[in-house]
Formats: structure tokens, sequence, C-alpha cells
């Protein structure tokens, strides 16, 4: 069904546009007032970053983001090094906009890990795709996958930026792990 | 049709469930009959095609007979209905069958309470494997947890531990933390294979199923224990780990690997076929089929698949190919210089866009590449063609694949046409080959017959079109697509009717057209319909 949404009908001086110009010089000069105001009496500008400048050095320096923040999703080890990941493909499935790729594998026999019997042999998320959206973390029966605070990559070329297992453990690297499920399998 | 006479035949008894009356056949068990209402009884060790054992109590169900007066009549409530004495324990639907004036309740206190309790017991040692289970998606122990389960667990102590991984044949791996000791499989092996191989030790929270010693379940239907497992016990060793179920694109389709056609969904992902598993018909293969025909899939997924039309080797385009090769079979077929090697692996379809083709050269042999191998008395036939019926139907079966061989050995056919076979299979050597001025050939994979070829014209595998194969025993069955074409290959129907002549072919603009065409030229389809055929495939009456 398509849903027709009316758009509103301006009046003749809205449609001059003067006022809304007008409107935004107001808020301008209003920041700008206070802004000279603040730097007269020496005050600080607010906490808005970590130097109490306005305006920052990045990428030299970055934003501190809050600890909520969902950054990069990445893949963690528990403390004895096996990656937690067991190739369920259940974050695979609730991504949406399909940016996780999963290829799985029985682990082979000789390993310590053998007794998990699967694993991830390929796992691979596209961050062009990816939109830190956090269902991957949210749906982990393994508490395997993290959203950690990084945001920003840089790549040349499209490739790069398909993060594949071996740099999604890097960045996640290790997590303290309460159950050890598989250990005495 | 056997079913419906049986049912006349035997008297109707009524019944109650839930309040709601229903009239079902003699003999019928209160699965199957609350199954008429739409009402869903949970159940484990039931399965239509095997014996009941009555071993998992899922099923319970509470019910009630008929208060009688000892005049036999019954008693009656003030407002009408006959008063039922209950019984006090509740009772398991899948071994008892229904009566006359029986009443069930299958969602009353009582049995939610039985169900949270066998759920709990079920559950007790069960391993938390589902992350890692193949069975996590189909699993009847997790959709009845949720649906009738309890959530929690009050159980602390210590999980029994059972064997894992354990290989009970070639093709089944077993894990038994996972098994409920329902007996399906079992009963399978003893039932339907008659292969005895499987059977539990132990007693208790301890009881392990097994091969018995020095067997193993290694028959050739061995498989079907991992379709009708209700949890993720027995995994196929093909399929272990390979695709979570819930990604698979399900498609009907019939199993090319012989005559008997058993009916099939292909599970795919992408383009990539990851399982065939059986589909349910009676009038051809019940519920199962044999290991061969399952694991038979791999070809399609094969990387060397042909994608682009082959002019000697070198990779060509349709717009040369179409119009040089009908030039090429044409010139032949005029001057009587022409054979045609049809399949018994195309779809009757195709088929007859064949024989259109031979129609147009009366003088050109026709045959397709016969196939034999073993078979047995449960489904495999001997005839490893799919669909022999149809090339007879169509008369394209005619024997004379050896006159064939002798004229291109004589140097009287010069042009062959090959319609997906591998003619080295058939005893068409290279160095004969080679005789022919032109080899025209429709094939989805490369093979000793194609390097040969003038001109490869790149076709589709069976789950990438639209289709029908006639069984052996004359049962027009139908195939769907699971996913297009690989490349830039074409559907088979596609490429044939542009090898006709011009004039010919502009009839043919769909699938379906040549569906339709086929049935109005072929007698023995008078008033088939595509809709009509179905997922079970329609009989029909063929004198072959
Ligand atoms: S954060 Fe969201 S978009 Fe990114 S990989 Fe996870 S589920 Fe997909
Ligand atoms: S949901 Fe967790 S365990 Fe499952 S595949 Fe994703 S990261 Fe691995
Ligand atoms: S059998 Fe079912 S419940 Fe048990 S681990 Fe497998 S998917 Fe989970
Ligand atoms: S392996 Fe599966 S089919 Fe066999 S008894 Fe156990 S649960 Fe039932
Ligand atoms: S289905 Fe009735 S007892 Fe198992």
């Amino acid at each position: 069904m398509t849903i027709k949404i009316e758009r509103p009908v301006l009046k003749w001086h809205e449609n001059l546009y003067f006022p809304a110009i007008w409107g935004g010089i107001k808020v301008t000069s209003r920041h700008f007032w206070k802004t000279v105001g603040n730097w007269i009496s020496g005050k600080k500008y607010g906490m808005i970053t970590s130097t109490g400048r306005v305006t920052m050095e990045y990428p030299e320096e970055k934003w501190a983001v809050p600890n909520e923040y969902r950054g990069a999703p990445t893949l963690v080890k528990d403390p004895d090094g096996r990656i937690k990941c067991v190739a369920c493909q259940l974050c695979e499935f609730v991504c949406p906009p399909r940016a996780i790729t999963i290829t799985p594998e029985p682990i082979p026999g000789q390993l310590p890990n053998a007794t998990v019997e699967k694993w991830p042999k390929e796992f691979e998320i596209d961050m062009l795709r990816c939109i830190y959206c956090g269902l991957c973390e949210e749906v982990c029966p393994e508490e395997a996958i993290f959203l950690l605070k990084d945001y920003s990559f840089v790549g040349e070329s499209r490739e790069e930026l398909v993060h594949n297992k071996e740099r999604l453990l890097e960045l996640g690297g290790m997590r303290q792990d309460k159950i050890y499920k598989w250990k005495n399998k | 049709m056997i079913a419906d006479a049986k049912s006349t035949s035997t008297p109707m008894v009524n019944l109650t469930i839930n309040d709601r009356p229903l009239s079902v056949p003699q003999g019928t068990n209160l699965i199957e009959a609350a199954a008429k209402l739409g009402i869903h009884v949970p159940h484990y060790c039931y399965h239509p095609k095997l014996t009941v054992v009555g071993n998992c109590r899922m099923c319970l169900i509470e019910m009630g007979t008929p208060q009688i007066e000892p005049d036999k009549k019954s008693v009656l409530k003030p407002d009408g209905p006959p008063e039922i004495t209950w019984m006090p324990r509740p009772q398991i639907a899948c071994a008892t069958l229904v009566s006359e004036g029986m009443a069930v309740r299958t969602h009353s206190k009582m049995v939610e309470e039985c169900r949270k309790g066998v759920m709990e017991f079920l559950l007790i040692n069960h391993p938390l494997d589902c992350p890692i289970c193949d069975q996590a998606g189909e699993c009847r122990l997790q959709e009845y947890s949720v649906d009738y389960g309890t959530g929690g667990s009050r159980f602390v102590e210590r999980k029994v531990k059972r064997p894992k991984k354990v290989e009970l044949g070639p093709r089944v791996t077993l894990d038994d933390e996972r098994c409920i000791l329902c007996s399906r499989c079992v009963r399978f092996c003893q039932e339907v294979a008659k292969d005895d191989v499987l059977g539990f030790t132990d007693r208790g929270g301890h009881t392990t199923l097994g091969c018995y010693p020095g067997k193993k379940l290694e028959n050739n239907y061995s498989l079907n224990t991992v379709d009708i497992c209700p949890v993720g016990a027995l995994t196929s060793s093909d399929f272990r780990f390979q695709m979570r179920v819930w990604f698979l694109k399900e498609a009907r389709s019939v199993c090319t690997s012989c005559a008997t056609g058993c009916n099939i969904t292909v599970g795919s992902r992408e383009g990539v076929v990851y399982r065939y598993t059986p589909r349910q018909n009676d009038a051809v293969n019940s519920t199962w089929m044999c290991d061969a025909g399952r694991l038979n899939y791999a070809w399609i997924n094969d990387p060397r698949r042909l994608t682009r039309p082959l002019k000697n080797g070198q990779s060509a385009e349709w717009s040369d190919a179409l119009p040089d090769a009908r030039h090429l079979l044409r010139e032949a077929g005029m001057k009587g210089q022409l054979a045609i090697v049809a399949s018994g692996r195309a779809s009757t379809e195709e088929l007859f866009l064949v024989r259109q083709m031979a129609a147009l050269f009366p003088a050109a042999a026709v045959d397709i590449v016969g196939r034999t191998g073993g078979h047995d008395q449960i489904l495999v036939s001997a005839d490893k063609n799919p669909n022999t019926s149809g090339a007879k139907l169509l008369g394209l079966a005619t024997g004379k694949l050896a006159e064939i061989k002798k004229g291109i050995e004589s140097g009287r056919i010069k042009t062959l046409f090959v319609q997906g076979e591998n003619l080295e299979k058939a005893g068409f050597e290279a160095g004969l080959l080679a005789k022919l001025d032109a080899l025209v050939v429709l094939d989805i994979l490369p093979s000793p017959t194609t390097q040969m070829a003038t001109w490869v014209l790149p076709g589709a595998a069976h789950v990438e079109k639209n289709g029908t194969f006639i069984n052996g025993r004359g049962r027009l069955q139908r195939f769907l697509p699971s996913f297009s074409v690989k490349g830039h290959a074409h559907e088979d129907w596609y490429i044939l009717k542009e090898l006709l002549p011009e004039a010919e072919h502009t009839q043919y603009h769909s699938f379906h057209s040549v569906f339709e065409a086929m049935v109005r030229e072929t007698p023995a389809l008078a008033g088939v319909a595509w809709e009509g055929v179905g997922d079970q495939g329609t009989p029909l009456d063929l004198k072959l």
C-alpha cells in the first residue's frame, strides 16, 4: 500500500525563506556571543573534548566514546585462547545489512578444543555494510562477538574493509569467561 | 486411490476432540485423528510409517468414554450431549485407537502439566549443543520446548555424559547425548531397511544407542534415520556442519538417480545445493529415499560447470553459437548425415523438443544412452535414467545407438547432436568422434565429448529449471527450480527450441508453452495440466 504524505502548505511569508534564514542567523549568533562571553570571562567551554577545546586535532586526537558505544564488531577468545565462536551462524542470520559471511568447519580432531566440534573456517564482516547495530552481539549464544569502541577504519580498497577472521580476532582480543561451557565436553 | 477405496469400506467411528465432533475410519490413532481437525498432538516416537511403540510419552492426552446405562443407552447430560467418564490418568495418543463416542482433550490442564513433565525429563541430561547442532532450526525438542516446555531447569546435578561424534557407519554420525531414545531409527532399520543393526545398551539415564558388535549402519537407506530422528542425535556426515538449515531455500524436486523418481526437497543457498531430503509421496517413495540418490548432488556445485558457449574449446557468444549450430544441424539433416543422441536424464519437455528436431529430418537416427545398475526390493530401480519412460513415450528410445556408432565409423553420419551425455561411457572413443565434421553438444559439465565438440551449448541442471520426468511406473512428476542458471548458460528448452528452424521456434516462447505443445501433441498426455500434475505427480496410462 502506498502511504501518501501531504507536504505542509507554506504561507506566503514562509515561502520567502527569509524568516528561516533569520532563524538560523539568530541561533548562530547566540552561540557566537555566548562563546565570546565565555572567552572574555575566562570560563571553560563546557567539556566537549578531553582538552576542553571546541575543536580537536583528529585523527591524532579522538573522541572519548562512552562505555555503551557500539563500534566495530569483533571476535573474542577465552582466557585459554579458544576462539569462542562456534560458527552457529545466528549472527549471520540476524545481521540486517547482511554484513557477515561465515564458512563453518569441523574442528580437526587433534586440536585441544576439538570437543567443541565446530568453528568458523572463515568469518568475514564487511565493514562497508555493517551498520553498527549490535544485533550480532545480542544474538550470539556463545558471547563470542562484541562491538568494541573502534569506529574508524581506513582502507585503500573495498577488500581491505572486509574484516576476516584473523583481523576480527586481533581486534577482539581476550575476554574473561565465567562458564567455560565447552571445557568438560 | 487405494487409500480411498479402503476408507469407504472401513466403518467410520464418531468421536469428539476438544468438543469438536469428527468421524474417522476405524483403526485411526488419536494423533492422526486430531491432525484431521488441524490439532497437533506433540510426539517424538510415533512415525506414521513405523510401528507404534509408545515410549516417549510426549503424546499424552486426556480421554473419556460415554457413560453407559445397564440397558446400553448412553447417559445424556441435561442439555443433550452424552455424559463422559474421564479416565483419571492420561493416555498416549499414538497407541490409542478411536472408538465410538470417545471424547478427547488435547489441551487440558492435566495434558499441559504432563507435557511439561515429559519435556523436563527429556532435557535433564540433554547437552546445550544447539549452537553446533545440525538439527537446530528443525528440532522437535527445540520446538516443543518453546511450545510446551517450562523454560527453566530445576536440575542442578551433573549431567550424564554419553559418547559424542560416534561414526555409526560411513554416512551417519551419532551424538548419543542428544538422543531421546525414541527408537525411530531402530525401528526404521528393522522394518523398512530390513537391516537390523541398531539397538540400546545400558539402563536409565545411561541408555546408549549404538550398533550391534561387529555391525555398522551402512545400508543404502541409512540416511533416512537422520531425517526421522526428531533431534540432532543422528546427523548426516555429508551435511554435518555445512550450513544451518534456516538458510536453506527449499524447492520441490525429483531425484535424478534412477527411474523410481523419489520425490525430494532440494535445500540450497545462494546457488549452492547443500542437501536433498525425501518428500512424502505414498505412490512413489513413501517418506524415504536411498543414500546413493541423496548424495548425488555434488556435480551441480562443480566449479567446472559450463557457463559460456564454446566453439572448438574457445569461449564464444550465444549470438554466434545458436545460428551456427542450427545451420550445421540443418545442413547435415538435409543431406541425411545427422544423428541425435538424446538423454534419459533430460526432462520430458526437452525430449519433446529433441523429437521435434528429429521429426524435421526423418533420415536421422535418434536414441538415448541407456544406463542400468543394481536394484533392490525397496526403492532403487535398475534403470538409472530418471526419464527413460519419457524418452520411450516420445519414441526416442529406439535402440539405434550401435547403428549411430557404425554410421559414424562408416562415414555416413557426419554431424552428431548430443544432449547431455558423455559418449565415451557409451563406447564412442575420441578417435570415433574425431571422424565427425561437426559435433554439437548440449551439456552442463565438461566431458571427453564436450572436448571434441564443435559447439558446446551450456544448459541447466534440473535444480535450475522447470520440468517433468516420467518414472519407471509411468508417473509424470514435476521438478521446480531452486535457483537460476549459472553464468551465461541457458535453460535447455530455450537452447533446443533455438536449434529448430526459425519458423518453428517462435511458438515456444516460454517453458510452459513447450509443456503445452507437448501435451497437445502427445495422446498419452491428453488432459494433463502443469498445475494439475501438482507436487505428487500424476499417473499416466502408458503402454510402453
Ligand atoms: S553490528 Fe549489526 S550490522 Fe554490524 S555486523 Fe553486527 S549485526 Fe551486522
Ligand atoms: S552468533 Fe556467535 S557463535 Fe554464532 S557464529 Fe556468530 S559469533 Fe559465532
Ligand atoms: S537436538 Fe535439538 S535441542 Fe538438542 S542440541 Fe540439537 S538442536 Fe538443540
Ligand atoms: S538416535 Fe534419534 S531416532 Fe534414534 S532413538 Fe535417538 S532420538 Fe530416536
Ligand atoms: S508418540 Fe506416543 S509415546 Fe511417543
